[in-house]
């Protein structure tokens, strides 16, 4: 982001704790951190990632700025608006300008209506075709953008693919014209073949309107192809967050660390030094104190010092590349 | 005379392989047709070698799996050709009786949902001594005891305490070393791992991967791995072969298809995933910066039994001429004896 211009979303500090247990089936009532205490920002025409394993709270956190689920705490700015505080119509108007594409192209279409239908409802919602001939002409243009035949508009989902299902996902995600787009696992049920297709179109339409993305993900080699930026994860919060590049490059964080060399390579040939961590990640009920990740942690395990279980690291920039990251001991 | 040489040929190859795979073919019902779903897939596996199945969602590699062992929805599902000669016994020509003494005992399965695959009212120690008193005969508390073992063998930290632990009180990662521990109870010679680590994190898929890696090193066992992910297959098999629409389209050593692809579906996945690999975005630019295109293979895979007439791919491939869609190319050897092809007009070498 060039400086000077203001983020087209800001969140800061931003938490949001289910409720658990408790109630008619009894039971202790606990609280699950499921983002913890996070603060980002997406520029115009950018995109960020957030990537993390199941649980990190990365789904909850791209549903949060969208207020799909109510932050409990924390500040959101949407194009220099508190969009927490609005309400009413306020509200609307500015949810005109933010949409979300769904993991499966399946669940989240309804299977009743035609998909003329399913593309306009945005458009229906903030009432923006006075007529029907230009709501079919519009709908019929956005169809052709994301690459679907004009026959399409009468038909229903189940006669498409899983990748033409994610193309009606993504034109209707388009068709209110926004400015920022949510995209929770938006290829992940999708075959290979296909992925290709729909990060291309989600890549060129990005240049195209100047969208900004919040790319959801825990497939980190299309993040690393598709993300400017991108931010890891972990129990809640950000452990590590900077330039793709730099980041997939420079890992500070012992956690990013193993999470990157996981990745399968298609390089049979190439020994790498592979970073295996030991159990899966804790409860967000019963975070671990101190650095939350300390128990799986490699350099704990080596360095054991008393600090990484008492004190709760802060974002901060690593030493060597500039971007920021959540470590008492990056590099260690 | 030709023939019968043929056929010794044939017959010493069978023996020389652990699971010989001939010409096999699996048809599904749909409507009132028999379709073939697999249909005339051949492969070898020699005792202790890693041959990844690849492909997308429906190609039949799932099923080619199932078939091998016969776990098949019949009669909707069934084989209806081919061999499956696996220690020298044709498994397809097997009453169920006997086929049930191979399974579990000879050839250990592990499936991709840990979930489903394990029984919510069995303590994990109870499942993984099951099979150990069906097959090997032992009683309860052998068998418990032994269980424990293997438990700790899968890498299950404290396991005497976790075989009394429910399958819900286990996290997919364990639940999936429960389900290895049980397909490795009775010393399998082959291991089918059908999308082992499909519905697991990435770190937590890296472990599974490395823990079957060590079994097979320690047990000397072959493994047989279905996957959809041409990266687990560069760092965990010795081969591969490479499925679309019910055949297998390339087959070879893994180093050799990783080098140079020929089919052009293979190169075609191929050559996305490594433009994944090295970025797509010049990481110091925000927004707009110049981004190198993912190569896309047009179109979808075809529906079952709406495949083309010819190669199944042609409509798709960027190589496709008139002769593609005449008749369906043959799996042929292509520069080296072990690296077959299914394609009239393969990728040149790079």
């Amino acid at each position: 982001m060039s400086a000077g211009v203001a983020p087209l979303l800001e969140a800061h500090d931003l938490i949001k704790h289910f409720p658990v247990g408790g109630g008619l089936a009894g039971g202790r009532r606990q609280v699950v951190r499921a983002v913890d205490g996070v603060s980002i920002s997406v520029g115009r025409g950018e995109t960020l990632a957030l990537v993390g394993e199941s649980g990190c709270g990365k789904t909850t956190l791209g549903r949060a700025v969208l207020r799909l689920h109510e932050p409990s705490a924390g500040t959101l700015r949407f194009a220099g608006e508190n969009f927490l505080g609005l309400a009413g119509s306020a509200l609307r108007a500015a949810r005109q300008r933010m949409q979300m594409i769904f993991q499966d192209p399946q669940g989240s279409l309804n299977p009743r209506m035609i998909v003329g239908d399913i593309v306009a409802e945005p458009l229906d919602v903030h009432r923006l075709c006075p007529t029907r001939a230009q709501r079919r002409e519009r709908v019929i243009e956005l169809l052709g953008r994301v690459g679907l035949p004009p026959e399409s508009f009468a038909r229903h989902p189940h006669e498409f693919s899983g990748g033409q299902r994610q193309r009606i996902g993504i034109a209707r995600a388009l068709s209110a014209g926004p400015e920022l787009v949510v995209a929770d696992e938006p290829i992940s049920a999708l075959d290979v073949s296909i992925q290709a297709q729909i990060v291309n179109l989600l890549g060129d339409l990005q240049v195209e309107r100047g969208l900004a993305y919040l790319f959801v993900s825990h497939d980190l080699r299309v993040v690393r192809y598709l993300a400017h930026r991108v931010a890891v994860m972990y129990l809640g919060r950000i452990v590590e967050t900077g330039p793709t590049a730099q980041v997939y490059e420079w890992a500070a964080h012992p956690y990013t660390r193993a999470l990157l060399s996981a990745v399968p390579r298609a390089d049979p040939g190439t020994r790498r030094l592979r970073v295996i961590l030991e159990g899966d990640p804790p409860s967000p009920i019963t975070p671990p104190p101190g650095c939350a990740f300390h128990p799986r942690c490699p350099t704990y395990a080596k360095l054991a010092d008393a600090r990484c279980r008492t004190e709760r690291p802060e974002l901060a920039p690593a030493a060597a590349s500039g971007h920021t990251v959540a470590c008492h001991h990056p590099d260690g | 005379m030709l023939h019968g040489r043929r056929a010794l040929v044939r017959q010493s190859r069978a023996l020389a392989a652990l699971l010989s795979v001939r010409d096999l073919v699996t048809t599904v019902r749909v409507g009132d047709a028999d379709v073939a779903a697999v249909s005339g897939v051949s492969f070898e596996l020699g005792a202790g070698r890693t041959l990844g199945l690849v492909g997308e969602s429906g190609c039949g590699k799932s099923l080619t799996a199932m078939s091998l062992v016969r776990l098949l929805a019949a009669p909707r599902v069934r084989i209806a050709g081919g061999a499956v000669v696996f220690e020298g016994r044709d498994l397809t020509l097997l009453a169920e009786r006997q086929l049930r003494r191979v399974r579990g005992r000879r050839i250990g399965m592990v499936f991709q949902e840990p979930s489903t695959a394990c029984n919510p009212v069995m303590t994990a120690g109870d499942q993984v001594a099951e099979p150990l008193r069906v097959h090997a005969g032992l009683d309860r508390s052998a068998a418990r005891a032994r269980a424990v073992e293997l438990l700790a063998e899968v890498g299950i930290p404290s396991p005497a305490e976790r075989a009394r632990a429910y399958p819900h009180e286990l996290s997919g990662g364990m639940k999936q070393r429960v389900m290895i521990a049980m397909a490795l109870a009775c010393r399998p010679v082959l291991l089918i791992a059908d999308e082992p680590t499909t519905a697991l994190d990435v770190t937590v898929q890296a472990q599974i991967l490395e823990l079957l890696a060590r079994l097979r090193r320690e047990l000397g066992m072959a493994l047989l791995l279905i996957t959809h992910d041409l990266g687990v297959v560069a760092e965990t098999c010795d081969d591969v072969a490479v499925m679309y629409a019910g055949r297998i389209v390339e087959a070879a050593p893994v180093s050799a298809l990783f080098a140079a692809p020929r089919h052009p579906y293979t190169a075609g996945l191929l050559t996305a995933l490594r433009t994944l690999e090295h970025g797509g975005v010049d990481g110091s630019e925000s927004g707009g910066g110049a981004r190198r295109r993912l190569r896309e293979i047009p179109g979808a895979v075809p529906a079952l039994g709406q495949a083309p007439a010819g190669c199944a791919f042609a409509d798709r491939c960027p190589r496709a001429a008139a002769d593609c869609r005449a008749s369906t190319p043959p799996l042929a050897p292509l520069g080296t004896p072990d690296h077959l092809v299914r394609c009239f007009h393969p990728e040149p070498v790079a």
